[in-house]
C-alpha cells in the first residue's frame, strides 16, 4: 500500500484488487461500528476540568476560558506547538545558496535578496486583484489586529489572527506585484520571534513566582498579550512561508494570473474539465 | 514562594535548552558557528542530566512535597501540565544526552563541506535540536495530550531529517515515514479523546489511579498500541523503517534507530504497565510478545539478505526491536506486577537492553556512514578487503556486533542474561529459545560482514578489483563510532550503574 | 442524547472513511487528503465531547482541537512538499531519460 508514491492520475498499476478493498472496508467498518457502540454504551462522568477552569479563570488574566487554557494553564503545549510550526518552516525553507534552475522570475526564488518583501520588476500583475487588494489588505490587517485583541474575552487569539495575516500575504503574492524571500534575516527573525518571546516570558517570570511559565497574577493579562503578538507574527510568517514553498515548487503550478485561459498543465492535478 | 534555584528547575531546562539551540542555529549564519553552538549545548545538556541523576540517586526529595514532579505554570495536574521523572525515564534521558553529544560531534564533521554551494547545516541543526526537544519532552511529560504534541514534534523533525539530502530515495522513504507517523499519531489522539471522555483527566498519574478494566479503556489501549506500534515499527507494521533508516544521513539513522523508535516503545511500556494497567489483558501481553518474536526472526532473515550495509543495519534494528517487546509477556507471571508500574526485573532487563542496543546500533550506523564516505558506496558485495583501509571502523563494527549478538563482556550480553533470567524465573521457556536463536541469527549477519571485510580472498581479488578509498575520513568520525562501541563494553563491565538507576522511583 | 449519538457516528465514520482512503487510494494526494479526513473525524469527536451539563463547553477540549489543527496543517504541508519534490525529481529524470 505504501510503495512508490503515485503521482500519475490514472495509473491503475498500483491499485489494490477489488477483493482486498472489500475486505479492508469490512474490517474497518466492523472496527468502527464496535467503537461507536462502545462509545454509546459508556456513560461519562462529567469532567472536573471545566469547573476548575471556571474557578481559576479570574486569576488567569483573560476572560475567555479557551485563551486561558491555551496561554496560561496549558501554555507549554502552545509553546511546543509553535515549535512544530518552526520544524516545518525550517524543513521547507528554500536553500539559501540555492542556484535556481527554475525560472528565476518566480516569486520567492531570489536567493540573496536581503529583503523580506520586494517589488517584482517585470511583473505579470493581475490588475483586478491588485486594485481590490489596495482596499482589502488594510482591512484584513485591522481585522487580524482586532481578533488578536479580542481573544482575551471573545473567540479569537494568536492563531486566528496569524492565519488571517497569512491569507493576506497569499493574496498579495497572487497579485504578482510583490514577492517574498524567506531566507532573509528578517524573515527568520519573524519566524522565531514567537518562540523567543514565549521562552523569555517563561524564564523571566520564574524569579518572581518561582515556577517556569507561572505568570504573576497582576501581569498575566499583559504577558499573554505580549506572547500572542509575537506568536501572531511568527504564525503568519510561517504559514506564508509554507504556502510560498509549495506554490513555487512546481513551475507550472505557480499562479499565472494573466496567462491564457488554459489551466496550469500539471500532470498531477485533475483537469478541471472532467468531473 | 520557593526559591527558583531548586533542582526541579533542571526538568524544564532539558526542554528549554535544546529549544534555545534550535532558535540560535536557525538565526545564526555560518556552518562553524552553528556547529560550535551545537556542541556547547550538547555538553550543557549532558551536565544537566548528570546533575539530575546524581540528585535522584541521593534520595530525590525537593522543597516541593510533590517530589520528582514539576508543575509548569504552577497550576498542577489536571488543570496544568506536569513534568515528571522516574528511574526509567531518567535512564532514557541520560541515554539521550550521551548519544546527542557524540552524534553532535560526529555531525559537525559529517556535514562540513566548505566548498559545497548548498548549506545543509542550515537545515540540519535546527531540525536536530527540535528533535531533541521532542525526545526530552516526551520522556519528561506526564500529560497524554502533551505526549501527542511531542510525538508529532519527533515525527515531523525525523521526517525532515530523513529527507535532508534530497535524493529521490530519501524523499520517498521520508514521505512514507510521514504518512505512517501521522496515521500513528491520529490513532493515539483518538485514544486520548476516548480517555478524556471516560475519565475526565489528561494526566498519566491520575489515569493510573482512575483506570478501570472497561471496554472503552481497552479500546483506547488498543488504539494507542496500534498507533505506537506503527511508530515503533514492530512486525508487521515495520515496512517503512528499513528504507527510512537506510536512506538517511548517518547521524540521522543513528539517532532514529537508537532513540526515536525507543520513544514510542517507552510510551507503550508506560501505558501497558503503568497508566492503563488495569485494562491490559494477558492475551494482549502475550500477543505483543509473539509479534516481538516474529520481528526477531523476520528482521534477522531480511538482514541476512540485504545487499547494502545500511539496509542490513536497519533490518537489524527491526529484529532487535522485537526483543523489546518480550517485556510484555515477561511481566505476566508474578501476581503483583500490575501494581508495580515501571519497575521489576523484566523492566530492568529491557531498560538495559535499550541502552545496549542504542549504543551498538548508533556505532554501527556511524561505521556504515564512514564506509560510505570513504568508498562512495555501501554495497556489501563490494566491500571485500575493507579491513586494510579502515581497521578502526571494522573493529568498531565487530564490537558493536558482539553486543548485538550478546557476547560477553558487552552490555548486550548483560541485557540478554537478564532477560534469560527473568524468562527462566517465570517459567516461560519458549522465550528462552527465542532469545537464544535471535542471538544466533544476529551472529550470522554480523559475521557475514566481517567475513567479507577481513578476509581478502585471492580469487575474488582477481575477478573484481579491490576497492580503493575515494575520500579520506576525518579521524574524529571514526573515533566517535569507536567511542560508542566502547561504551557497550564499559556498560558490560559495570551493570550496577544502570540497574541502580532504573530502580529509582519505586523508593518513594 | 441523539445529538451526541450523531456526532459519535459522524466522527468515527469519518475516521473509518479516511483510514480506508489512506490504505486504498493509489494517488498520493488522495492519501494526504485521507489523513486530513481522519484528523477531522478525531477533532469532531473532541469538540462533541465538550458539552457539559450546565451549558458552558469544556475549554480544554477546544484548546486541544486548536493545537491539533495546527499540527495537522504542519503535517499536511510537509507531506505536500515532499510529494511535490518527488514529482519534480521524477519529471527531471524523465527528461534526462532513465
Amino acid at each position: 500500500m505504501f510503495h512508490t508514491p503515485n503521482l500519475k492520475e490514472h495509473d491503475h498499476a498500483n491499485e489494490l484488487s477489488v477483493i482486498t478493498r472489500i475486505l479492508c472496508a469490512i474490517a474497518i467498518g466492523t472496527l468502527s461500528l464496535s467503537l461507536i457502540i462502545m462509545l454509546i454504551v459508556t456513560d461519562n462522568p462529567s469532567s472536573v476540568l471545566p469547573a476548575l477552569v471556571q474557578q481559576q479563570l479570574t486569576q488567569s488574566g483573560v476572560q475567555n476560558p479557551v485563551t486561558a487554557v491555551l496561554l496560561n494553564f496549558r501554555s507549554y503545549d502552545t509553546l511546543l506547538e509553535i515549535g512544530v510550526l518552526l520544524i516545518v518552516a525550517v524543513a521547507m525553507l528554500p536553500n539559501s545558496n540555492f542556484i535556481s534552475n527554475i525560472n528565476s522570475d518566480m516569486p520567492g526564488n531570489n536567493p540573496s535578496s536581503g529583503r523580506l518583501v520586494s517589488v517584482v520588476t517585470n511583473a505579470q500583475v493581475n490588475p483586478t486583484l491588485e486594485a481590490v487588494l489596495r482596499w482589502l489588505v488594510p482591512m484584513i490587517v485591522v481585522m487580524a489586529g482586532y481578533m488578536l485583541w479580542t481573544g482575551a474575552a471573545l473567540p479569537g487569539g494568536a492563531f486566528q489572527s496569524g492565519a488571517l495575516l497569512a491569507g493576506a500575504g497569499v493574496l498579495v503574492q497572487l497579485s504578482g506585484r510583490l514577492q517574498f524571500c524567506f531566507t532573509s534575516t528578517i524573515a527568520k527573525l519573524l519566524a522565531t520571534i514567537g518562540l523567543i518571546a514565549f521562552m523569555v516570558v517563561a524564564v523571566g517570570v520564574a524569579p518572581t513566582t518561582g515556577v517556569i511559565l507561572q505568570y504573576p497574577t497582576e501581569l498575566a493579562g499583559p504577558l499573554i498579550l505580549l506572547i500572542e503578538i509575537a506568536a501572531t507574527l511568527s504564525i503568519a510568517t510561517i504559514l506564508l512561508l509554507l504556502y510560498n514553498s509549495l506554490a513555487t515548487q512546481i513551475p507550472e503550478m505557480s499562479p499565472k494570473p494573466l496567462a491564457s485561459n488554459k489551466q496550469p498543465s500539471a500532470s498531477n492535478k485533475q483537469p478541471p474539465a472532467q468531473e | 514562594m520557593d526559591s527558583v534555584l531548586n533542582v526541579d528547575i533542571l526538568l524544564p531546562m532539558l526542554v528549554g535548552l535544546p529549544l534555545t539551540a534550535a532558535i540560535l542555529t536557525t538565526l545564526v549564519k555560518g556552518q562553524g558557528l552553528r556547529a560550535s553552538i551545537s556542541i556547547a549545548v550538547a555538553l550543557m545538556q549532558l551536565i544537566i542530566v548528570v546533575a539530575l541523576l546524581s540528585w535522584l540517586s541521593n534520595g530525590g526529595t525537593s522543597l516541593d512535597t510533590q517530589n520528582q514532579r514539576y508543575s509548569l505554570g504552577g497550576w498542577g495536574a489536571p488543570l496544568g501540565i506536569d513534568l515528571t521523572i522516574d528511574g526509567f525515564s531518567a535512564l532514557m534521558l541520560a541515554l539521550t544526552a550521551a548519544l546527542t553529544l557524540v552524534l553532535t560531534v560526529y555531525s559537525r564533521y559529517y556535514f562540513f563541506e566548505p566548498r559545497s554551494q548548498i548549506d545543509k547545516t542550515a537545515r540540519f541543526w535546527p531540525l536536530w535540536w527540535l528533535l531533541i526537544v521532542g525526545i526530552n519532552g516526551l520522556f519528561l511529560s506526564s500529560d497524554i495530550f502533551n505526549i501527542y504534541v511531542t510525538l508529532e514534534i519527533i515525527g515531523l523533525a525525523a521526517v525532515a531529517l530523513v529527507a535532508l539530502d534530497g535524493s529521490r530515495a530519501a524523499l520517498t522513504a521520508a514521505l512514507r515515514y510521514l504518512l505512517v507517523g501521522l496515521l500513528g499519531s491520529l490513532c493515539y489522539l483518538l485514544a486520548v479523546a476516548l480517555l478524556y471522555r471516560t475519565y475526565g483527566t489528561l494526566d498519566l498519574a491520575q489515569l493510573s489511579v482512575l483506570a478501570e478494566p472497561t471496554a472503552i479503556t481497552w479500546a483506547a489501549l488498543a488504539l494507542i498500541t496500534t498507533g505506537l506500534l506503527l511508530k515503533t515499527a514492530l512486525v508487521p507494521l515495520h515496512f517503512w523503517l528499513p528504507l527510512a533508516h537506510g536512506s538517511a544521513p548517518a547521524p540521522v539513522s543513528a539517532i532514529l534507530s537508537a532513540l526515536v523508535v525507543k520513544t514510542s516503545f517507552y510510551l507503550l511500556a508506560r501505558f501497558w504497565l503503568d497508566a492503563l494497567a488495569p485494562a491490559s489483558t494477558d492475551y494482549g501481553l502475550i500477543m505483543l510478545g509473539i509479534l516481538g518474536a516474529a520481528a526477531i526472526f523476520w528482521g534477522s532473515i531480511k538482514a541476512l539478505q540485504a545487499t547494502r550495509l545500511k539496509l542490513m543495519v536497519a533490518y537489524s534494528t527491526v529484529a532487535q526491536l522485537g526483543y523489546l517487546f518480550l517485556l510484555f509477556p515477561l511481566v505476566l507471571s508474578t501476581e503483583d506486577t500490575r501494581d508495580a508500574g515501571l519497575t521489576g526485573p523484566a523492566v530492568s532487563a529491557i531498560a538495559y537492553f535499550i541502552v545496549a542496543h542504542a549504543c551498538a546500533k548508533a556505532a554501527m550506523f556511524l561505521v556504515a556512514g564512514n564506509i560510505m564516505r570513504t568508498f562512495g558506496h555501501d554495497e556489501i558485495a563490494r566491500l571485500h578487503g575493507l579491513a586494510k583501509y579502515m581497521p578502526l571502523s571494522l573493529f568498531t563494527f565487530a564490537i558493536a556486533g558482539a553486543s548485538l549478538i550478546g557476547l560477553p563482556p558487552s552490555a548486550g550480553f548483560i541485557s540478554k542474561w537478564l532477560l534469560l533470567n527473568v524468562a527462566i524465573d517465570t517459567g516461560q521457556w519458549w522465550w528462552v529459545i527465542v532469545i537464544l536463536s535471535g542471538g544466533l541469527m544476529a551472529a550470522m549477519y554480523v559475521f557475514r560482514i566481517l567475513n567479507i571485510a577481513f578476509i581478502n580472498d585471492d580469487e575474488k581479488a582477481q575477478t573484481e578489483p579491490e576497492q580503493k578509498p575515494i575520500n579520506t575520513l576525518p579521524k574524529v568520525m571514526a573515533l566517535c563510532a569507536f567511542l560508542l562501541a566502547m561504551l557497550t563494553i564499559v556498560l558490560g563491565f559495570d551493570a550496577e550503574l544502570i540497574l541502580d538507576l532504573v530502580t529509582i522511583g519505586d523508593v518513594v | 442524547m441523539s445529538q451526541d449519538l450523531l456526532y459519535i457516528i459522524a466522527s468515527i465514520g469519518l475516521f473509518g472513511i479516511g483510514l480506508y482512503g489512506l490504505i486504498v487510494a493509489p494517488h498520493i494526494i488522495r492519501k494526504i487528503l485521507a489523513i486530513n479526513i481522519m484528523s477531522i473525524g478525531v477533532f469532531m469527536l473532541l469538540v462533541a465531547s465538550a458539552s457539559t451539563v450546565n451549558g458552558t463547553p469544556d475549554p480544554v477540549l477546544h484548546a486541544m482541537v486548536l493545537t491539533g489543527i495546527v499540527v495537522a496543517i504542519a503535517g499536511t504541508a510537509l507531506a505536500l512538499f515532499l510529494a511535490g519534490k518527488i514529482h519534480t525529481l521524477g519529471q527531471a529524470s524523465d527528461k534526462d531519460g532513465h
